[in-house]
């Protein structure tokens, strides 16, 4: 393969509503298929909502809270919940699903900084 | 785009050039308020920053802004602390302003205008953009 690329992930919208989140979710996938890294995901705007565990789609439809809290997991990709944009949208420690966490826009900044690209998913 | 090896090297000291592309008009949607505290934190971080007004985003940064009847916050007259936050590059796209009807007279801030060809050139420079 060619470069090996560091990837940062900013997701801006929540889930269903847009496909912002499933396009991002395929595209983390396919980056770590390629043997790149994914170095963190970083919830924004109404994106934090692809973080609350108090979804539950119907059982013929894909999960995609769940879909995230997976590859959290099992790949050990940090996901970020912005705190202010939680506070706002009722997202907090208590409702979030396994694998992510809670912190500030200086982590944003920091996936910025040292990721090769910064990939933003939204409308 | 920055070659990625020459990120690899020089670790600590990391200067990227940074934009923020502020799309939308104030009120409709949270992007261009949220947007504004995106800004207001990578300011504190030593980068090459700078922002431009496109779309119905140059609404966003237009003078004499009353909110209250609609009951949103106004925080148009915030974008005025960011030339004093490192944030001084700040464009307007013209078609943009020239489509609405705008002149830089109608604008809270002291921006540069430039075309949209400028603004791809612009864009393309940038290691980092920041849609809002």
């Amino acid at each position: 393969m060619g470069v090996k690329l560091k990837f940062g992930i900013l997701i801006l919208e929540g889930p269903y509503q847009h496909q912002s989140s499933d396009s991002a979710y395929n595209f983390a996938i396919a980056a770590l298929e390629k043997g790149h890294e994914v170095s963190g995901v970083f919830l924004y705007n109404d994106g934090v909502n692809n973080a609350t565990s108090f979804g539950d789609p119907p059982q013929d439809d894909r999960n995609v809270q769940e879909k995230w809290s997976k590859l959290a997991q099992e790949k050990g990709i940090d996901i970020v919940v912005c705190i202010a944009a939680g506070k706002r949208r009722g997202l907090i420690d208590d409702n979030l699903i396994k694998g992510t966490r809670i912190s500030g826009l200086g982590q944003l900044t920091d996936l910025a900084i040292s990721t090769d690209r910064l990939v933003t998913f939204g409308d | 785009m920055a070659n990625p090896e020459e990120i690899e090297e020089s670790s600590d000291e990391i200067v990227k050039k940074m934009m923020f592309v502020m799309r939308k008009a104030p009120h409709g949607t949270i992007n261009p308020y949220e947007g504004l505290e995106v800004m207001l934190i990578v300011a504190a971080y030593d980068q090459d920053l700078s922002a431009v007004f496109l779309d119905d985003g140059v609404y966003a940064i237009k003078k004499g802004q009353d909110p209250k009847e609609i009951g949103a916050k106004d925080f148009s007259t915030t974008f005025r602390v960011l030339p004093g936050y490192g944030i001084e590059k700040i464009y307007v796209e013209k078609e943009s302003l020239e489509n609405r009807g705008l002149t830089v007279e109608d604008l809270l801030l002291e921006v540069e205008v430039v075309d949209k060809s400028e603004v791809t050139k612009l864009m393309q420079e940038q290691d980092v953009l920041f849609p809002f």
